[in-house]
């Protein structure tokens, strides 16, 4: 109660909350439970069955994997990219800027066809990747990743960016002339500060490819136990007509998804420790 | 008072003659492999329309995995007409809406099945695998593709052929059922349309055989020229029956009942089955089928009511959830 009572100086904080609370359910909630409400139709035996049949616990395993992979490459080159994009003055800078944004806007069938096409043995980068390396992507397992790194690239750099922006030369300075070594002043003084806006843009990117479908059914075979994700299960089973089978599969990436947001949020409050400090 | 009548009769002649040429458009919701025929048999009927009744007809298509299809109609997509792969996926609109009657197969000629097909191989130039029949597509290193049963009508004519073939030759269901789990060994993509499969085999490249309509094994060939692919005839295939109804509860709420039911039933006409044919469908109507006797090679064809005991049947066998399909990908 006491939260709520504090005084602020703006005024509407209960009009606000109230719209906020309203707006979350008609846009979030509301939907979201009617994917709960249909799986009601099911037994609690033929739930059970559904969620844990060897088909969808094998479609789990490569969903998450796969988006775990995306996300983590993309936060690695993700931070590369908004580093190099904020600090560094080139030529042709505003043309790479807007190119991160390609991802956002391009329908994804239309990044999956592309994909494949580049991907599979006679592609351009398949031919070389399949017949010379022996490297199998399209129709294989990291197909799937190639897929969902590009959907989720610029998740990471957008949220990156502005941090970067904030970040004041003057502390790198200060700790160079109090004698750390480059990698140091890296390490202890620039990385802590990104460290929350990197879970954050991680959590968004995973959060995306756990969720995407229409990029990954061009690449990745769509074979079942294999390579079928589940949001692919899903729409399966409603191909099928088995409503009730697809919502009882979506609320159980749903719950497992939940948890996992949940816990890259506290990860980044505690990440964020130092600077609540004062 | 005459001035303001002339006026009023003059809107009402303006409106009347505005009636009597309508501009009518119908959705025509459909699976895969049937862009060509309906581009061209749409183009003829609003021609014959016009000629009859002097009203525009446009039909606008739809197309995809012919289950996927079924399921758009019954979630609310306005269609006048379906005409999908397969009886099931038409029965799938009385089971699950009751948006059709449920002897709708016996408005139409044939089972409502104006033209007819079946599966055939497509291979890469010069048959470098060697495929003949369907125990060639189980040989180790023989990669086949063939959209997944679960979403694609036309995997499913496939599914059922392998099996019968095997049934056949090897003599039970349970060897029929090892072959098809060997068969699907050898599939690295599972595509969710025909169509989709097409691309991967034709344009990407994968496989060395693909388990296709014949219509569609005949365009592939026509747009690619003969030495790129070579059409292979299985010795024994299924008869598929690709069926069409209008959807009554569309058609009643749209007031178009009766052109509808004129566009499917042209397709039996002279016209119509002139234009199957040339799209690589079998004509059902015996002139027709005279006609285009040539383009079509000759096997043994089976029908689904013979050997699996009609649609609903198969469908409850080997693609429900737990059904054979299942059973050979989970052990």
């Amino acid at each position: 109660m006491g939260l709520l009572k504090k005084k602020t100086v703006l005024p509407g904080f209960g009009l606000s909350l109230g719209f906020t609370l309203f707006y979350l359910s008609l846009i979030v909630l509301i939907p979201l439970s009617a994917v709960f409400l249909r799986t009601t139709e099911l037994s609690w035996d033929e739930f059970i069955a559904a969620v844990f049949s060897p088909r969808a616990l094998a479609s789990y395993r490569i969903s998450f994997l796969a988006s775990l992979t995306a996300a983590l490459v993309n936060a690695f080159f993700g931070l590369i990219l908004a580093w190099v994009l904020v600090r560094y003055p080139f030529p042709g800078k505003r043309v790479v800027d807007a190119l991160v944004d390609l991802p956002f806007a391009l329908p994804t069938a239309v990044a999956g066809i592309t994909l494949t096409a580049l991907f599979s043995a006679n592609g351009w980068f398949g031919e070389w990747l399949e017949g010379t390396l022996g490297l199998k992507i399209a129709y294989a397992e990291p197909g799937i990743v190639v897929a969902l790194t590009f959907i989720g690239l610029p998740f990471v750099v957008r949220t990156l960016q502005p941090v970067i922006e904030e970040l004041e030369p003057e502390l790198e300075e200060a700790s160079a002339i109090l004698g750390a070594s480059r990698w140091q002043t890296l390490r202890k003084i620039v990385f802590p500060q990104l460290v929350p806006a990197l879970l954050t843009g991680f959590a968004l990117a995973f959060a995306r490819a756990l969720g995407e479908y229409g990029s990954v059914v061009f690449i990745s075979g769509n074979m079942p136990l294999r390579t079928e994700i589940t949001p692919l299960l899903i729409v399966t089973k409603l191909l099928q007509y088995d409503y009730a089978g697809a919502t009882a599969v979506a609320s159980a990436m749903l719950a497992a998804s939940f948890v996992l947001l949940l816990l890259i949020n506290l990860l980044q409050r505690w990440s964020r420790r130092y600077q609540n400090a004062n | 008072m005459k001035k303001t009548l002339s006026l009023f009769t003059g809107l009402l002649l303006a409106g009347s003659s505005l009636l009597n040429a309508k501009d009518i458009e119908l959705l025509n919701v459909s699976y895969d492999p049937t862009r060509e025929l309906y581009v061209e048999y749409n183009r003829a009927f609003a021609k014959h329309w016009k000629e009859k009744t002097g009203d525009d007809v446009k039909v606008k298509q739809s197309h995809g995995g012919s289950g996927k299809q079924a399921r758009s109609v019954i979630d609310g997509l306005q269609a006048d007409v379906v005409t999908l792969a397969l009886a099931n996926d038409v029965s799938a609109l009385h089971n699950k809406a009751k948006l059709i009657p449920e002897d709708w197969q016996k408005r139409l000629p044939q089972n409502s099945a104006p033209y007819t097909s079946t599966i055939v191989f497509l291979v890469r130039g010069g048959n470098p695998k060697n495929i003949k029949d369907w125990d060639d597509l189980v040989r180790p290193g023989v990669s086949v593709i063939t959209p997944n049963p679960k979403t694609s009508g036309g995997a499913q004519w496939n599914y059922l052929a392998a099996w019968e073939f095997a049934r056949q030759k090897y003599g039970s269901d349970a060897k029929a059922k090892e072959f098809v789990a060997k068969l699907y060994k050898n599939v690295p993509v599972l595509d969710s349309g025909a169509r989709g499969s097409t691309t991967t085999f034709v344009q990407r490249g994968v496989g060395d055989v693909f388990i296709s309509w014949e219509n569609e094994a005949f365009l592939a060939q026509r747009e690619f020229g003969k030495g790129k692919f070579e059409i292979v005839i299985p010795s024994i295939s299924i008869l598929a029956e690709p069926t069409v109804s209008v959807v009554d509860k569309v058609v009643d709420k749209k007031g178009t009942r009766e052109v509808a039911t004129a566009y499917l039933e042209y397709l039996y006409s002279d016209e119509g089955q002139d234009i199957a044919g040339k799209i690589f469908y079998r004509p059902t109507n015996p002139k027709f089928v005279k006609k285009y006797e040539t383009q079509f090679p000759k096997l043994n064809l089976f029908t689904i009511d013979e050997k699996f005991g009609g649609w609903t049947k198969a469908a409850k066998d080997h693609f429900a959830d737990g059904g054979t399909f299942d059973q050979i990908y989970v052990k």
